[in-house]
């Protein structure tokens, strides 16, 4: 076996997030583990990787035991971590990136040519195209992603951890990997696979390790199990297919018109003439490749970027250009693309977090003064009816699970119960329980007669809860779909640049 | 009557701007590992202190500087102890240490010296002026570059050397990603904290150069806060230069020219009240010109996620 896990516990304070935990690898195996938001995914692997000290239990790879005290020591036993966050550095060339902490040198100096000789060597080895000397700020996230990995080649890792590397990608991005996950396997790398991706799952790993509420709760062959069967394992109950009723639409909630940004220095048109309206009772999304103007018209609608011609309307007001507090007052409500960017406060409290956009109600303040009781009251409910996993309501933000932390700003945004929502990325690193949850709740939004906007790079996602599916592509939207009549192909095709074909 | 630009005003702007790009570089240095060294003028008034006292005991101008540029490095672990392993706030933890020092210097001035104010002794040498031999001898270049401390060609020649080292050295590059993202540096076994460590020492021991260059070169003497907010000033050179060693010293090029110029103004009966103001306002000035990108990151105090 090479690599085998004995009874892990980690306990943070009185809270386990791992129990007694089991997990083996075996060489050239792709072997996945899924659970739940909080489950103790990230946990384990931040064990492995050196990065946490195990409260009991021991590591052993190829038969002999180990303490892994930090990442140096983890890398040097052959094992690399993809992180469920990106570790690199913007101002960076990629080469650079990946080489670094390992780079060629010339007695104390950088050999950065031997460096972009090496990694074009390595990335052709495994077939994955990137240019060495590009800029990694400059690289769209599915190259930032091969960056991640081929970093962790480069360090001789034979062991690769990958938690949720296909969050952020889009299908196309995701294909592309699970084909090279594939490569890796068959060139002797032995891969550790985190998603929340069932069909991920399916397609291309060995066995698959089930964790709740830190402890495993299944470990299985993959051929020897369906999707059914291991979501019931995560979540302990079957999920229900949502229905979706029929809502009359009302009228335009949001409409924007003839909306140009361009760019100061470059005077490149970042959107080009944007027009569409969301009505009362309808969820439009808004389906591309990222980084084709979707985070642009986000900062128009929120008032974070100034809008050069055009005008955005809400209700009955015109927003553009307002401030973002008069703009959220006029009525919107906003889950930020990134959650720890725009989402959240890092350092703060979860109950912070839960009522940066809520405190200024009158049901939490007097004259300034805040409610400290009802906020509390309020936080704990909400915590508990989008089951978030938090050790108290006092713990910092970032402590949270990723997927945990997403869910804390839905429920926050949804909550707002304003006439308009602007959902981008939902359900990025959520757990399909949660998914689902927040599925429900955005089409209850909609029943009762509010407007969303859903951004997602997520096309089955868009297809499920849409009714109306624009699509963007290099700042433009390029082609409009009802439910009727959308479909995965001729959307792919759109996002892909092709032409939309009149029919 | 005297006029008021020649070759021997760059020459004195040489020799003004010396302590300025010296505690620049510190800053710089600190700013490229992610750390907003409000702490410099302390540090600068520490070196200028220790370097006077020093040099009353062991009447060796080496020894003196090497004393300081200890001293200094030692009282800087203070500044890296709170910021690094306590996770203090830089901008107060900086503050405090420049009061800190002021107190420090102040009290030891009048227990050890027995003076209020300054202390002086016409008997003590100060650092000697070199004339480089064959420079000297240049027409114009001698008159601007010659007649200088060493520790102003020190300045000049740690300029290059740094800037070096964050172009083409491994340790450099290091530095520069602990600055851009702390989170992803450590995540690849980077030892994060020995790197921000290094990087506060060096700053000090460059204040400690600059302070020495104030209190033993410019003059011969050390009076209660002499450094009268250059450590502030370098500061705003470090932001202006964007934390590129040139940038650096251009800035705190600059600087030393108003200085130099505001000096040479008193001798042509312009009130000195203004000329003194000069530095100051042209600094002013300049933050509404530029913006640095990397000391906002600093100040972001990177508490990142992996998760
Ligand atoms: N430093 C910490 N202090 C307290 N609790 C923590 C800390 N780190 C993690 N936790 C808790 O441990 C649990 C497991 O977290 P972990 O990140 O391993 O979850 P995960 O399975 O990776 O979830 P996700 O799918 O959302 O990424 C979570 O409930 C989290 O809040
Ligand atoms: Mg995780």
């Amino acid at each position: 076996m090479l690599l085998e896990l004995t009874g892990i516990t980690k306990k943070y304070g009185d809270f386990f997030a791992n129990k007694k935990i089991d997990f083996s690898l075996e060489e050239n195996e792709i072997h996945a583990i899924v659970g739940e938001n909080g489950a103790g995914k990230t946990t384990l692997m931040r064990m492995l990787y050196g990065m946490e000290t195990p409260t009991e239990g021991s590591i052993s790879v190829r038969g002999i035991k180990h303490k892994i005290n930090n990442p140096n020591e983890a890398i040097k036993l052959g094992i690399g971590m993809v992180h469920q966050h990106f570790m690199l550095f913007p101002s960076f060339t990629i080469a650079e990136n990946i080489v670094f902490h390992h780079e060629p040198k010339k007695g104390i100096l950088y050999n950065r040519k031997k460096a972009e000789e090496e990694v074009a060597i390595l990335a052709k080895k495994y077939g994955m195209n990137i240019d060495p000397s590009q800029l990694i700020s400059d690289a769209p996230v599915g190259v930032q992603q091969r960056v991640e990995i081929l970093k962790v080649l480069y360090q001789g890792a034979d062991i690769i951890i990958l938690d949720e590397p296909t969050a952020v990608l889009t299908p196309l991005e995701v294909k592309d990997l699970l084909i090279s996950l594939r490569n890796l396997s068959k060139q002797g790398k032995s891969i550790i696979l985190i998603t929340h991706k069932l069909n991920e799952v399916m397609q291309v790993t060995d066995r698959v390790t089930v964790l709740r509420d830190g402890q495993v709760t299944g470990s299985l062959k993959t051929k020897e199990t369906d999707t059914g069967h291991l979501s019931k394992l995560m979540v302990g109950r079957e999920l229900a297919k949502k229905e979706k009723t029929e809502v009359k639409v009302g009228a335009s909630i949001l409409s924007i018109e003839h909306l140009n940004i361009i760019e100061n220095s470059s005077k490149k048109k970042l959107l080009e003439d944007i027009n569409f309206q969301v009505k009362a009772g309808e969820i439009v999304g808004i389906a591309g490749v990222s980084g084709n103007g979707q985070s642009e018209l986000i900062a128009a609608i929120t008032g974070l970027l100034q809008v050069n011609e055009g005008s955005i309307h809400l209700a009955d007001i015109d927003i553009t250009n307002l401030s973002v507090r008069q703009i959220r007052e006029a009525g919107l409500a906003h889950i930020p693309e990134d959650r720890y960017l725009w989402g959240s406060a890092k350092t703060a409290s979860v109950e912070d977090n839960l009522m940066m956009t809520e405190y200024r109600k009158k049901a939490f303040q007097k004259n300034g003064i805040l409610h400290t009781n009802v906020i509390r009251k309020f936080a704990k409910e909400t915590i508990n009816k989008f089951s978030i996993k938090t050790t108290s309501q006092e713990e910092s933000a970032q402590n949270l699970s990723g997927g945990n932390l997403q869910k804390l700003i839905a429920a926050r945004e949804i909550q707002q119960n304003t006439p308009f929502l602007l959902a981008a990325e939902p359900t990025r690193g959520v757990d399909i329980g949660a998914m689902e949850f927040i599925h429900e709740q955005l089409l209850m939004k909609r029943n009762n007669g509010d407007g969303v906007l859903l951004i997602s790079s997520e096309l089955s996602e868009i297809l499920s809860i849409a009714d109306r599916v624009l699509v963007m592509f290099e700042g433009k939207i390029v082609g409009e779909f009802t439910q009727a009549d959308v479909s995965d192909e001729k959307i792919s095709l759109l996002m892909a640049g092709g032409k939309h074909e009149q029919g | 009557m005297e006029s008021l630009f020649d070759l021997s005003l760059i020459n004195s702007t040489l020799r003004m701007m010396a302590p300025l790009l010296l505690a620049g570089l510190g800053g710089a240095i600190c700013a490229r590992v992610g750390i907003f060294n409000v702490g410099l003028d302390g540090l600068m008034l520490m070196g200028a202190f220790l370097g006077i006292a020093a040099n009353v005991l062991f009447e060796n101008l080496i020894l003196a500087t090497l004393f300081a540029v200890i001293g200094t490095a030692i009282f800087s672990l203070i500044l890296g102890y709170l910021i690094i392993n306590l996770q203090a706030n830089m901008i107060v933890v900086g503050i405090a240490l420049n009061f800190l020092s002021i107190g420090i210097t102040t009290f030891t001035l009048r227990t050890m010296f027995d003076v209020k104010g300054a202390y002086y002794d016409n008997e003590m040498a100060g650092l000697p002026v070199i004339h480089i031999p064959i420079i000297r001898e240049i027409p114009i270049i001698g008159n601007i570059f010659s007649g200088q401390t060493p520790i102003v060609y020190l300045g000049i020649l740690i300029t290059i050397l740094l800037f070096f080292f964050f172009r083409s050295t491994v340790l450099g590059s290091r530095y520069d990603a602990v600055g851009i993202n702390l989170t992803a540096a450590k995540s690849q076994g980077i030892k994060v904290k020995a790197i921000q460590y290094q990087a506060i020492i060096i700053s000090a021991v460059l204040c400690a150069l600059g302070g020495v260059q104030l209190s033993l070169g410019q003059v011969t003497m050390f009076s209660e806060n002499m450094t009268a907010g250059r450590g502030f000033i370098a500061l705003v050179a470090t932001m202006l230069g964007q934390s590129n060693p040139f940038g650096v010293f251009l800035s705190s090029g600059l600087f030393g020219f108003t200085e130099a110029i505001s000096i040479r103004m008193q001798s042509m009966n312009i009130p000195t009240n203004f000329t003194l103001m000069l530095p100051y306002v042209i600094t002013i000035v300049a933050m509404f010109i530029f913006k640095d990108k990397t000391q906002l990151n600093a100040l972001k105090n990177n508490t990142g996620s992996t998760r």
